[in-house]
């Protein structure tokens, strides 16, 4: 009886195309948004996209890279893996950039590219390229769909890669012929991944070690990365540092893992970071990484890293561990799993002795410092009053560069999805498709673009999105007139030769957001700022800010390229 | 140190470019891969011989491939009970009374002659790399025209002697 009905249905069951298929698995994997760029070999899908009445938005960029930065910041605010979808060969290779972004920063990201038709690959087809081949090192997993029936299994399968373990990009490569194959078959979305089973629970014994050396340590410290975020584990850090006494510092990326304004926190470490998290790294006998990579930016010369600690790391990935810096305590796990197994120890803090006033002292006689121009805009001074008018609350992004090391240095976070910005890879041009990603992933919640004057005009193209989706995103161009930090590196390390790092020429920036129906604004007197930042942030709608800051500024403190975390210049006025 | 490692993984198309692919990326120095099927329908069994620095790197290596989605199982049988094989073909020069002369060289080698032209001969080899590294150079006097070398394949004995740690494992 029951086989009959099935037949029934069945040969009832009518026929769709591979495109319809796929977008059924999109509503099955719970996508929202999906950000894209339609092409000839996406055309099935386009289509399918249009007669469908899945609950979805799509978000129509002006060029791919802004559509897979935009997937970013979404991915970023919501934790949820974005979504991204392109034709073949220009289409695709356009996302590159993006992709590798993704899987340098570890964020969950789902690309769908189009392909020629199977029976042409491989002949140099119009807009055809190797997807395959030249996403291979850059992804945490890619595919190439031969057969529809496979095509669900794929989508559920890819989800499950890029959100789970330690996140990453997973593009599936969609030729032609199988998003417009018709068929009424009945999918199997069933899958089974023997070589991908990523450890949460962390081993007892390596709790006990790290417990024991805790109690021990005289000079303990936290630092804590992107890791953190990506296991909601900022609630027990809070509480296992506070447990502990536990003074934290924080990666680039893992800035708001931890309060900033918390009176255990010494504030970015690194390259730029503060004297005190340098210094406490420096000093440290314990050192306890929880969910970050030892990044060259982070360690500098690893010869003079935390040479005095004993160094416990615990991170999802056990290929980051031992990596740069040699571990005696290594912990595979999820950050939220292995703290509250840490909690949960009897583990008694130990005498620290004056190690926190210690480091007290230094955050009081090494604060941060800039000179404040007289009458011209400073641009730390700048994120100061964007920090202080937006109540600290805002989720920031930025490009990569001299104002992306201010926004870290002078927009402390209390909390973690808000700060968005390309870490690893460091690019360009960034900031501003990712605070579209990140206002569709927060539509309640201010955000706020702090970019460059160069950055920003990577990707500017993007404003025809705001307008489209009135996305009410706040554009601070902190505008020298230059590559600030390429600048900044020739004016110390060659000799001022300020090779093709000046602009002379930039677009006048308010009559080009006018030009896309964007209020721009332009503020060249420090006097002005308050009330045109005040404007800005409370405008009902996108607005772009043109902020002419003093352009002989350089990012201090600074650990010179080749020196130790405790040799850093620019510590004092 | 050279090392012998070897992983199992699911064949799945592309997994060959994405090890190799990693493995340059990360500049590893590998001197040899083979690649072929496995006990299991749908998993392959890669070999490596590489060349390494030290045990950090060592660990790098086997924690990277353990890290791709595909590679079921990796294993450092360097200082295990093992067998080792590889296949080499030389072509080497050789008429008339040398052929004779050759074929004394190779008899204690156990290998064989499977082609024979006007002006030379196709010898096979199979063994552990010293052994086929032995017989080459034995035959380089005569002149080799051609070699091409499979690369080794390997797995573990099926008795271990109890005293070898495994040395693969991480404490994690």
């Amino acid at each position: 009886m029951k086989v009959e009905a099935k037949q029934e249905m069945e040969s009832t069951k009518k026929l769709v195309t591979g495109a319809d298929v796929l977008i059924d698995a999109l509503v099955e994997a719970k996508v929202d948004t999906i950000f894209g760029y339609p092409g000839g070999a996406v055309l099935p899908i386009y289509d399918a996209i249009y007669r469908s009445n899945a609950p979805f938005e799509h978000v129509l960029s002006r060029h791919e890279q802004g559509s897979i930065h935009a997937a970013e910041g979404y991915a970023r605010v919501t934790g949820k893996p974005g979504v991204v979808i392109a034709t073949s060969g220009p289409g695709a290779t356009n996302l590159v950039t993006g992709i590798t972004d993704a899987m340098m920063d570890s964020l969950p990201i789902v690309i769908f590219t189009g392909q020629v038709a199977n029976s042409v690959i491989g002949t140099d087809a119009f807009q055809e390229a190797d997807v395959m081949g030249i996403t291979t090192p850059i992804t945490k997993y890619n595919y190439q769909v031969t057969d529809l029936l496979e095509l669900p299994k794929v989508v559920k399968e890819a989800f499950h890669i890029a959100s789970t373990g330690r996140p990453g990009p997973v593009v599936i490569d969609i030729p032609k012929n199988i998003s417009s194959q018709l068929s009424d078959a009945v999918y199997d979305d069933h899958f089974i991944l023997p070589g991908y089973q990523p450890n949460k629970k962390p081993n007892p014994l390596q709790i006990t070690k790290l417990a024991e050396a805790l109690n021990k340590a005289k000079r303990p410290l936290i630092l804590a990365g992107a890791g953190v975020v990506f296991a909601k584990a900022s609630e027990p850090l809070i509480a296992f540092a506070e447990k502990f006494k536990l003074p934290v510092a924080n990666t680039l990326l893992g800035l708001g893992s931890f309060p900033g304004s918390h009176e255990l926190s010494l504030g970015m470490a690194g390259m730029h970071g503060t004297y005190a998290a340098n210094m406490a790294i420096y000093e440290c006998d314990l050192l306890i990484n929880i969910g970050a990579r030892f990044d060259d930016r982070l360690t500098g010369n690893l010869n003079h890293f935390a040479p005095a600690a004993k160094v416990a790391h615990i991170d999802i990935d056990p290929a980051e561990i031992g990596k740069n810096v040699p571990t005696e305590i290594p912990v595979v796990a999820d950050a939220k799993e292995a703290l509250q197994a840490l909690l949960n120890t009897s583990a008694e803090p130990g005498d620290q002795g004056s190690w926190r006033d210690h480091l007290a002292t230094y955050q009081r006689e090494y604060p941060l410092w800039y000179d404040r121009s007289e009458g011209f805009i400073s641009p730390q001074w700048l994120i100061e009053q964007v920090h202080k008018l937006s109540n600290g609350e805002a989720i920031v992004t930025t490009d990569v560069g001299q104002h992306q090391m201010w926004a870290a240095q002078y927009y402390p976070f209390e909390k973690p999805n808000r700060w968005v910005t390309s870490g690893g890879l460091g690019t360009m041009g960034f900031g501003f498709p990712a605070a579209i990603g990140a206002q569709l992933g927060a539509p309640e919640e201010l955000v706020v673009s702090i970019v460059g004057d160069g950055g920003f005009q990577m990707t500017f193209q993007e404003l025809s999105v705001v307008k489209e989706k009135s996305l009410p995103v706040k554009v601070i161009i902190v505008n020298n007139q230059a590559l600030g930090m390429v600048r900044q590196w020739q004016e110390s390390f060659y000799e001022k030769r300020y090779s093709e790092s000046l602009f002379m020429e930039n677009p006048d920036f308010v009559k080009l957001s006018d030009s896309y129906g964007i209020h721009g604004m332009r503020v060249e007197k420090e006097k002005d700022v308050p009330q045109v930042l005040q404007e800005a942030l409370t405008y009902d709608g996108p607005v772009v800010v043109d902020c002419r800051v003093v352009q002989e500024t350089s990012v201090y403190p600074m650990i010179a390229p080749g020196k130790g975390i405790h040799e850093m210049i620019g510590v004092r006025k | 140190m050279r090392r012998i490692i070897t992983a199992t993984v699911q064949n799945r198309s592309g997994v060959l470019n994405r090890i190799t692919g990693m493995l340059y990326r990360r500049q590893f120095n590998i001197e040899s891969i083979s690649v072929g099927a496995s006990e299991t329908e749908g998993v392959s069994k890669m070999t490596f011989v590489v060349e390494i620095e030290d045990h950090q790197k060592l660990e790098q290596l086997t924690k990277q491939l353990n890290k791709q989605i595909d590679v079921l199982k990796v294993s450092d049988i360097t200082e295990k009970a093992i067998v080792a094989r590889e296949l080499a073909l030389i072509k080497v020069v050789g008429s008339g009374q040398l052929r004779a002369e050759i074929q004394g060289i190779i008899t204690p080698f156990r290998a064989s002659v499977i082609d024979v032209s006007r002006d030379s001969l196709t010898i096979q080899v199979t063994g552990r790399p010293d052994k086929v590294e032995a017989l080459i150079s034995l035959l380089k006097p005569y002149g080799i025209k051609e070699l091409t070398r499979t690369g080794v394949t390997a797995f573990l004995r099926g008795q271990q002697p109890a005293q070898v740690t495994e040395l693969n494992s991480f404490t994690i």
